[in-house]
């Protein structure tokens, strides 16, 4: 996901000078063709992220687009009162940009982990939060974001993620995407989860369920009119996400959920628990570990649907 | 340059009377971290910032960050001073419906340039609009006032870091160090003492001045950049609640001085 994004990136810089791109000394291997291209518009602001936030603020003020770029824990957490005052209050066009969403950095450990980023900046006024599922989405996600007037974060994972998309698609900020119809339940995933809820769906088609598979990119706004069809449609909505299951995507619907008057779905948050990973492991390992292999998801979806069905 | 200095006396009294005024009929905190600031805003917007009331977003403006948002009201009644929004304002302060709450907010009356009110979040704001401008060759300058509160915080210090480092000789810190915050001395608090070697050795030049003395802020700030190359800051050295019989107390961070507390009710 990171090299399309820088990618995208790199090609809308071409053509708007507006655009910065500021890091939190991250990147390596990773932001170099930006620097390269424009070493005039890149800044290492060093290991220090207040004032990164702050400074993309006084840059937008000045009618620039600043990207701040750092990993998902350290551009949201060590930043989160400079985000909120000095960016989302003022509505400054500052995109914040958060690598190796969720367990990405597995054997990183916990510090590393990103598991409250979604819920915190979904929490801000005039901030928009995107969570792209492949490679297609997040090139389609950086234009989409870039175009858009607002703060926004978007959250991203590392490199080597599949594309699970047939480009093009047709990507808009608050438009979930519809993968594979089905006709029992909906199978809602976010960002990194994409995949592993594509393959799950797999699993359950061999035993004679009928997913239906969404990527629901943008956590905010919600496409609160697909997610209403789905509650009318379906016996089950699921969300799957990487992040804690407080606060974040599932937190986001059940919120809906509980406003909907006409939906017969019932309604289950598959994502990480209210806890910080004790084992060291792999990514694979981890989520295996927190049910968010395609064989946990799998699992947890069959259960719940023999009992409730 | 000729300057007026019974006008410029004028002014600072005018803003003097407008925010005790303010403080006493709103019952609002913060009066003697207002009072400090007094000549420095009457210098600075009749003096050292390029400015016009009539075109309070023209883009070659100099801009003044004002960080130390909890003394917002000297922000607005320095700008009603200058011209930008009618005295009429002031009156809204702290009532229902108001622009105008103790710590401002972008834009809330014409010249209020940023939203503050969270210490340590100005200079590096400042740092970033000062980076456009060099970026951009645009002739403006970005001063940012400051309390010697905020210099306890680390976003300051990594701006300070930063602004060293690039050498954004268009950048202006103003410190309004009158030895007070929140809840002590700052030599008790934390010490930022030897001050002015520390923001020397971050690659700043330093000027220190009586910050209630007209005539020597007039000189000290005319003189910005002090040194090409580098970041400039005036550690302005003030007397919290300056004038009043809460003079450098911390009571004059929370009350309204006694002699005034009957008035205007």
């Amino acid at each position: 996901m990171r090299p399309t994004f820088i990618k995208t990136l790199v090609e809308l810089a071409q053509k708007d000078e507006r655009i910065f791109l500021l890091t939190g000394d991250l990147g390596y291997a990773a932001l170099e063709p930006f620097r390269e291209k424009f070493p005039k518009r890149f800044i290492n602001m060093g290991v220090a992220e207040q004032n990164m936030a702050g400074f993309a603020a006084g840059l937008a003020m000045s009618g620039k687009l600043p990207v701040v770029y750092s990993i998902a824990t350290f551009v949201t957490l060590k930043t989160l009162e400079q985000v909120r005052n000095d960016i989302c209050y003022q509505n400054l066009n500052v995109k914040i940009v958060g690598v190796g969403s969720g367990l990405t950095y597995s054997q990183y450990g916990a510090t590393h982990h990103s598991q409250e980023d979604i819920g915190l900046m979904r929490l801000l006024p005039n901030m928009k939060v995107i969570c792209p599922g492949d490679p297609v989405e997040v090139e389609a996600a950086t234009r989409a974001m870039m175009a858009d007037p607002q703060p926004c974060y978007l959250r991203i994972g590392s490199r080597g993620e599949p594309v699970l998309h047939e480009p093009p698609i047709d990507f808009q900020i608050g438009k979930g995407i519809t993968l594979r119809p089905g006709k029992d339940i909906a199978l809602v995933a976010t960002g990194n989860m994409l995949e592993n809820t594509m393959k799950a769906a797999e699993l359950l088609r061999g035993s004679g369920l009928s997913p239906q598979v969404v990527s629901m990119h943008t956590v905010k706004p919600l496409d609160a009119n697909l997610l209403k069809e789905l509650f009318i449609n379906f016996q089950q909505v699921f969300t799957i996400e990487e992040h804690s299951q407080i606060g974040g995507f599932g937190s986001a619907v059940a919120e809906l959920a509980a406003e909907l008057h006409d939906g017969r779905a019932s309604l289950h948050r598959i994502a990480l628990p209210d806890q910080f990973q004790k084992l060291g492991a792999w990514l694979a390992r981890l989520r295996q570990e927190n049910g968010l292999s395609p064989e946990g998801i799998a699992e947890t979806v069959r259960k719940i649907y023999n009992q409730t069905s | 340059m000729n300057i007026d200095y019974r006008q410029l006396e004028q002014h600072a009294q005018n803003i003097r009377r407008n925010v005790i005024k303010m403080a006493v009929r709103a019952k609002s905190a913060h009066l003697g971290g207002v009072l400090s600031i007094v000549e420095i805003l009457t210098v600075l917007y009749f003096q050292i910032l390029k400015i016009d009331p009539q075109a309070a977003h023209d883009p070659d403006r100099d801009r003044l960050i004002f960080s130390k948002g909890h003394a917002g009201l000297a922000l607005y009644a320095a700008l009603v001073e200058r011209g930008f929004a009618a005295e009429e304002i002031l009156e809204t302060f702290y009532k229902d419906d108001t622009m105008l709450t103790a710590h401002p907010t972008k834009d809330c009356m014409p010249g209020v340039e940023t939203t503050t009110g969270s210490l340590g979040h100005g200079l590096p704001l400042g740092t970033g609009l000062a980076w456009a401008a060099k970026h951009d060759n645009q002739p403006f300058r970005t001063f940012v006032l400051m309390s010697d509160g905020e210099c306890d915080g680390g976003s300051t210090w990594e701006s300070i870091l930063f602004a060293g480092h690039h050498q954004m000789d268009n950048l202006i810190a103003v410190v309004d160090y009158n030895k007070i915050q929140g809840f002590g001395r700052t030599a008790e608090v934390l010490n930022l003492e030897p001050f002015v070697k520390k923001w020397e050795s971050f690659n700043w030049a330093v000027q220190e001045v009586d910050g209630h003395d007209l005539a020597k802020l007039q000189e000290v700030l005319s003189q910005v950049p002090f040194q090409t190359g580098k970041p400039s800051v005036v550690i302005a050295h003030t007397i919290k609640g300056k004038g009043t019989s809460l003079e450098d107390t911390l009571d004059s961070h929370y009350k309204i001085p006694p002699e005034y507390a009957t008035d205007l009710h």
